[in-house]
């Protein structure tokens, strides 16, 4: 099967509605969706509240979701609302 | 703050205990909101980590502002929906849990570093606990709710509020206020949050819940216990019952003000106010009197009767819940007491404390009791009877001018806070009378099954982490400050001038006229005497008579001349002269780090003597060392003492009293030179100062010492020797030696070898054992990875032995160590000496433990293993040379 990826970069501004196109991409990703958040210094629950939801969607799908650029205050976050385990973290 | 015990019975959820089982009884919804409740706080709690300082300090400030701005809106709402209390005085309450702890808390760090102490390299980082489970009391419902949240957020912590049922909707409100002021400020969604009206199910649920991190329970003793029962980190606070003591010196009517204001104030609801005031006999009438004058009501017996009818329910013996917080007149009222309009106080005379005496209890509403005690031993009693009546760890006061009376109160009372001349109430409160830290949340330790004595603050919602940064431990190089040393060294006795003086020797050296050459020198005017002890190792009982000499004499200085064991029982006639009440027992006690022991050596001194030490053997380095060692013959044991007053003054390093050293001799203290300079080479108390004269005296003993041995009368290689024993001991005074002397020391000891021979036949196989990968590394701060290996290759390279790798360099080290040994005609095995395999074989538990207790090796740079130290004496026994063996050290790089 051809793998088809994708790269997503995520706005600190505009997480949610970053995350909402993200999703809309999901259908056409086969394999591998990338969010690049290297340019989000924080996230708040709103946020924490639609990557929950983004990833139980990827899964559905069998789309493996690679976190790029989380910086360590983020990754922490992730860790301590045990969302972490169901990403995959690339620097 | 906690509410009175019983009242909670009463009126509160939070009470019956033991609370049921996580989750039974409770239905999937319920659980489900419960779920939903925790969520929210540990998603509030994680974004909450991300935040500054800045960010925290700001949304403390808008909170604090709206609780002052919100304050009589809060109180009315409490005093409505509790009928408890003063709505006046709970408005105070709430300027207090937002104000003052604002003051408090405002300049104080709680995010990131909070605290730098350079001088212990220590840096304090303050991390968020997480999930705060909070229950909070219907005595002070709204102040606790204010300063919880401003605490919480003060350190980045979520919260959800469990408040008493009775007081639930003033508390929702606090909350809700507090949550939307933060939320404008930006702080996370879902901080906080309160139960919808609850049940101990939920309460239960929720203290053991895996993302609660900490359950803050303000309330009776049964809401604390089943925080601390939880399983969960909990901060429990609880009742209290407040004895006052009015001492006789007291300003009485400053007293009496303080505790009308104290009891009265929000109708005596804070579990710190004045419950029993037992006051001096010579006061008691005048004090009843300011009350009196001052709006308090004296019960006589009967008013007594009906008033503990009333408010103390006969049952339990603990407080009537209907009268907590009621006003004096009220509850005179109900108890058919008639009292004057504007009646403050109601003052009932009890004669002890107990169930026979009902108000001895803890009464939260304006009654007290007041006790007459004809003494001061009476009172204090009183006191503890009053503080062991439900009141551990909780408040206690004094009125005195008496600093006396107030320390000895402090030490009788088992109180978290003890208040002088100064209400209860809102002294224990903080920041108002003293300098307490401001709080609504009174620690009792343990006496009040409780974690902490504190006036609970932010401190207590922070993870502080220390980062420790490695230290080095404090060195030194001490040695006596004169040396001297070259032929006719022993001249310069003439300079330290002494009336009574006292030669410490040996009768050989007596005989051949050694004592005669030291005399000479001395000054004229220098009475003289001689000790002269056996040449061993000196006993306790010689050294104890050669005191008794030097007491008579009154001796003012010492000269040992002699080989080490001379020296070694001249520095101890010394100490025990100098401080009789020395104990050589208590001394000899073992220890692990010279600056830490707990044995400490004499400092005050009543004789000052000076000790010149001149050796006559070039091996134990005494003359420099803080060493010695003697055998306890009654007690069968051998005593080693290590301490640097032990230390000779003055060294005189003078070949000419080596000069007619036998040859075995002037082996075997060749070679105890050598293997002290190769053992404080690679010590792990080693520094550069020690490594320098390591090193310089392993250089003269393999250059001078076979010369010495072929040629006694070699007068340039007899001074070079003498000067290396010297050098090497004082690298060894400083960097101790290693599992060399701990192996040689046991076998000597065991076999009754020369020390030097036993040293000598251990000293290949060490110096192998030292530079392979040690089983166990052996703690060193000063050294920076295992360096042993590193240290005998530069020893290598220093005397020329060649070899390209760390490995050749060490075994070529080995190589010339055994060729030094061979040029001296030492034994190369034990088995050499004639003992039998199986005698050894025999005597190796005790060599092993002997060896294990030896504290030479706590120096050693490897941290040998009893296992290791059985297999070091049987390479010893077999003599094998390590050269030969395979590769020694594991570790290739230079």
């Amino acid at each position: 099967m051809t793998m088809i990826a994708m790269w997503v970069r995520i706005d600190e501004e505009n997480l949610l509605q970053a995350m909402q196109e993200a999703r809309e991409k999901l259908a056409s990703v086969q394999g591998e969706l990338v969010l690049d958040f290297s340019s989000v210094r924080r996230i708040n629950a709103s946020s924490l509240e639609a990557m929950e939801e983004f990833i139980g969607l990827a899964a559905d799908k069998g789309v493996k979701v690679v976190l790029h650029g989380v910086n360590v205050g983020v990754y922490k976050v992730l860790k301590l609302v045990k969302l972490a385990s169901r990403f995959v973290f690339v620097n | 703050m906690g509410a009175g015990a019983k009242v909670i019975t009463t009126n509160a959820t939070h009470e019956p205990a033991p609370a049921p089982p996580a989750g039974e009884g409770l239905g999937e919804e319920r659980i489900a909101y419960l779920e939903r409740l925790v969520s929210q706080a540990r998603t509030a709690a994680a974004v909450f980590t991300q935040y500054t300082q800045e960010d925290v300090d700001r949304i403390v400030k808008a909170m604090v502002l709206t609780g002052l701005e919100q304050a009589q809106h809060l109180a009315r709402l409490a005093v409505e929906e509790t009928r408890i209390g003063v709505m006046e005085d709970k408005v105070l309450k709430n300027m207090v849990a937002t104000e003052f702890v604002y003051n408090y808390m405002k300049d104080k760090r709680t995010v990131g570093v909070i605290r730098e102490l350079p001088e212990r390299n220590l840096v304090e980082i303050a991390d968020p606990i997480g999930v705060i489970f909070s229950l909070t009391p219907i005595t002070n419902p709204t102040s606790t709710v204010l300063f919880k949240c401003i605490m919480a957020i003060k350190t980045r912590n979520s919260v959800i509020f469990s408040p008493h049922p009775k007081a639930w909707r003033c508390c929702t409100e606090a909350v809700r206020l507090m949550y939307e002021t933060a939320l404008k400020q930006g702080a996370p969604e879902g901080v906080f949050s309160c139960l919808e009206l609850h049940t101990l199910k939920d309460n239960a649920y929720l203290m053991q819940h895996k993302d609660v991190a900490l359950i803050d329970a303000t309330g009776g003793p049964s809401a604390v216990k089943a925080a601390y029962s939880s399983g969960k980190p909990a901060l429990g606070v609880g009742p209290g019952n407040t004895p006052v003591y009015l001492e006789k010196t007291a300003d009485v009517s400053a007293a009496v003000v303080d505790i009308i204001l104290s009891k009265t104030f929000d109708n005596g609801t804070i579990c710190a106010s004045e419950q029993t005031v037992v006051i001096d006999d010579e006061i008691y009438d005048r004090a009843l009197n300011k009350f009196a004058e001052l709006g308090g009501h004296i019960c006589n017996e009967e008013e007594t009767e009906l008033l503990t009818r009333t408010v103390i329910d006969p049952k339990t013996g603990f407080m009537n819940g209907m009268a907590v917080g009621q006003k004096a007149s009220d509850i005179a009222r109900f108890a058919g007491i008639p009292v004057k309009p504007g009646t403050k106080l109601l003052i009932a005379p009890i004669h002890g404390v107990g169930r026979e005496h009902p108000l001895s209890v803890e009464k939260l509403f304006p009654v007290l009791a007041v006790y007459r005690a004809k003494c001061l031993d009476e009172a204090l009693k009183m006191c503890v009877d009053v503080n062991h009546a439900g009141g551990l760890g909780h408040t206690a006061v004094v009125f005195s001018r008496n600093d006396e009376v107030i320390r000895e109160f402090s030490h009788v009372m088992n109180a978290g806070r003890i208040l002088v001349n100064s209400p209860g109430s809102v002294g224990a409160m903080g920041g108002v009378y003293n300098d307490l830290v401001p709080t609504f949340s009174f620690g009792c330790g343990t006496g009040g099954g409780n974690s902490t004595t504190d006036n609970v603050n932010i401190y207590h919602y922070l993870n502080i982490k220390r980062l420790a940064r490695r230290t080095q431990a404090h060195m030194w190089f001490r040695v006596p400050n004169q040396i001297y040393f070259n032929f006719n060294a022993v001249e310069n006795v003439h300079e330290f001038p002494s009336r009574s003086t006292m030669i410490v020797t040996s009768p050989a050296l007596e005989q051949i006229g050694y004592v005669e050459l030291v005399r000479r020198h001395l000054p004229e005017e220098t009475r003289v005497h001689v000790s002269v002890i056996p040449d061993a190792e000196p006993e306790v009982k010689v050294v104890l008579q050669g005191v008794e000499e030097l007491k008579f004499y009154k001796v003012d200085q010492i000269i040992a001349l002699g080989g080490g064991s001379v020296i070694d029982a001249a520095k101890i006639m010394k100490l025990k002269y100098e401080s009789p009440e020395a104990d050589l027992k208590e001394l000899a006690a073992p220890f692990l780090d010279l600056r830490k022991r707990v044995v400490q050596y004499p400092s005050e001194k009543l004789n000052r003597t000076r000790l010149i030490a001149i050796p006559t053997t070039s091996g134990t380095g005494s003359e420099v060392t803080p060493f010695a060692v003697l055998t306890d013959k009654e007690h069968g044991r051998k005593v080693t003492l290590a301490d640097y007053s032990l230390s000779p003054d003055v060294a005189i390093v003078d070949p000419q009293f080596v000069m007619s050293m036998p040859k075995g001799l002037t082996a075997d203290t060749g070679i105890d030179c050598l293997t002290h300079a190769l053992e404080a080479a690679v010590s792990s108390y080693g520094s550069a100062y020690t490594e320098s004269h390591a090193m310089q005296a392993i250089r003269m003993v393999f250059k001078y010492l076979p010369i010495a041995f072929e040629h006694p009368q070699d007068q340039e290689a007899r001074s070079m020797m003498h000067n290396a024993a010297c050098i090497a001991a004082m690298a060894f005074a400083n960097a101790s030696v290693g599992v060399n002397h701990a192996l040689a020391h046991a076998f000597g000891a065991r076999f009754r070898v020369a020390h030097g021979r036993a040293n000598a036949l251990m000293l290949p196989h060490v110096i192998a054992y030292n530079a392979a990968v040690p089983t166990k590394f052996m703690p060193s701060p000063n050294q920076k990875g295992y360096v042993a290996h590193k240290e005998y290759a530069l020893i290598a390279d220093l005397l020329g032995l060649g070899g390209h790798t760390i490995d050749e360099k060490v075994k070529n080290l080995v190589a010339a160590v055994e060729q030094l040994l061979d040029q001296l005609e030492f034994p190369r095995s034990i088995a050499d000496l004639g003992i039998s395999k199986e005698e050894f074989e025999r005597a190796m538990p005790e060599l092993t433990k002997l060896a294990f207790d030896d504290p030479s090796w706590r120096s050693n740079p490897r941290m040998p293993l009893v296992s290791e130290l059985e297999e070091l004496f049987w390479k010893a026994y077999e003599g094998r040379s390590p050269a030969k063996a395979g590769r020694l050290s594991q570790q290739q790089s230079a």
